[in-house]
């Protein structure tokens, strides 16, 4: 039997609890494939990723943090995504300013009813992060086991 | 300089305040301290203002303006802005604080005097050009040298809130504070990395930039849970306080008044304004301008929304950002 080592990125996806999650289990339920190497966290709403929840992802070793809410104006809670919208941009922007790459992070608005959005950003996010290799750059092995 | 130390003592004398906040000499008469004074006597006896009151005093006043009687408070222009974001976030009882607003020409730091090659300091004399007296004789150094990091880019000689003035009110400047901001996002993701890691690797997390910042007032701080993993400074890696820096900057991100505090106290000298500037200038550029205390009814850009607010993806393809 051949066993293949090749390396093999970590994504941590949040996803909303009322669009993206639902999103995902439509993918699901059609059949749509899409990498095993996502790591799906249900939160209850965009809004509730604190900045701190994707840096401790990365400390901890995951190579690529996306997160998926309603889109904007769909937001179960009315306003959490425009919240979320702001705390983002000014995140992304201050990692870009400290030299991280700017592909591993990634917003995307994905509805109950886009499951085959889902999958397909899902895909489109694990091929780039497997293109731009393993995240040295945020990790703290302190926290690692 | 004149006037602020005959005002604690006859704000005190009169009885109109029971404490007064300000500063009085460490070790060295540059290393001025924050101080609550409770007597004339005492007051009289080690109360100081002088060229090196850098200190912001404003955030002594979440603790000292909740206990009993009125406290008065001597505030600098930038020391103002913080004042008043600290009364937008109930953080301090008003009715209990006398605060007299002092004009201030700029902050001098023994730091700056040591490397414009005055060491030894006895004594320094205010003045376009200072004199400054140390063992080895008088120097003069051009005031502009001697300054502390964050006067040297100071927003504004305005005094937002005050009781009582002493000196003239100032208006904000247009500052070039941005300038060194916009240089780094110049720079190539590499050599903004390579700036970066080895600014913050000189951290030795001694938590004073927290400390001591005014937007920073939680009681509870995320940063002293022991479970997190990253408490202490470690050796592991070289850029493992990315976190706690960007955090820091991230939880006062749009209610920083940029008062320069952190930089101030940064004992390995790390410029950490420019993470706090960072989000300033995103913040001005995306959101429209604002500026944090400068008024007490506006909202701080992440506590509000807009609903033609920018995609995140926004920030890689504005210009200024380096490819």
């Amino acid at each position: 039997m051949q066993v293949k080592n090749e390396w093999k990125p970590t994504i941590v996806a949040f996803c909303c609890n009322w669009c993206s999650y639902a999103g995902a289990d439509l993918s699901g339920t059609n059949r749509l494939q899409y990498p095993a190497e996502v790591k799906i966290i249900r939160i209850p709403c965009s809004c509730r990723l604190n900045p701190m929840f994707i840096l401790r992802a990365f400390q901890r070793g995951a190579d690529g943090v996306i997160l998926c809410g309603c889109h904007p104006g769909d937001c179960h809670y009315t306003t959490g995504n425009y919240y979320a919208r702001r705390r983002m941009t000014l995140l992304f922007s201050m990692l870009e300013f400290l030299g991280i790459e700017r592909e591993r992070t990634r917003v995307e608005w994905v509805s109950a009813a886009e499951g085959a959005k889902f999958a397909a950003t899902m895909n489109d996010f694990v091929q780039t992060i497997t293109a731009l290799g393993e995240n040295k750059k945020l990790e703290d092995l302190r926290c690692k086991e | 300089m004149q006037g602020v130390k005959e005002k604690a003592l006859e704000l005190l004398r009169s009885g109109k305040v029971d404490r007064v906040l300000g500063w009085k000499e460490g070790e060295f008469f540059y290393d001025l301290t924050p101080a609550v004074f409770e007597s004339e006597a005492a007051a009289e006896k080690d109360f100081c203002y002088s060229l090196f009151s850098g200190a912001n005093l404003s955030k002594y006043l979440i603790s000292e303006s909740k206990k009993e009687g009125k406290i008065a408070v001597f505030l600098k222009p930038c020391d103002s802005f913080s004042f008043v974001q600290l009364q937008k976030e109930h953080r301090i009882k008003r009715e209990n604080i006398y605060a007299v607003g002092v004009q201030c020409d700029g902050m001098c730091d023994a730091e700056a005097l040591r490397e414009a090659g005055c060491d030894w300091l006895t004594g320094v004399e205010d003045g376009e050009i200072l004199t400054v007296h140390t063992l080895y004789g008088d120097k003069a150094v051009e005031k502009e040298k001697a300054l502390l990091g964050k006067c040297r880019s100071c927003k504004s000689r305005r005094i937002v809130d005050y009781d009582e003035l002493i000196g003239a009110q100032g208006e904000d400047i247009s500052s070039h504070r941005f300038d060194q901001v916009a240089q780094l996002e110049a720079m190539t993701p590499e050599e903004r990395f390579a700036f970066w890691r080895g600014e913050l690797s000189r951290c030795i997390r001694c938590n004073a930039c927290r400390n001591v910042c005014p937007a920073c007032s939680c009681e509870k701080c995320v940063f002293d849970n022991p479970a997190s993993g990253a408490q202490n400074k470690a050796i592991a890696n070289s850029f493992e306080e990315n976190l706690f820096h960007i955090i820091r900057a991230f939880h006062v991100a749009s209610r920083c008044t940029d008062c320069g505090e952190c930089s101030r106290v940064c004992p390995q000298k790390i410029p950490l304004h420019l993470l706090n500037r960072k989000f300033i200038k995103d913040i001005n550029e995306l959101y429209g301008p604002y500026q944090a205390g400068a008024d007490l009814d506006s909202k701080p850009p992440l506590m509000d929304f807009s609903i033609q607010d920018p995609e995140p993806s926004i920030i890689y393809s504005r210009g200024g950002s380096g490819k």
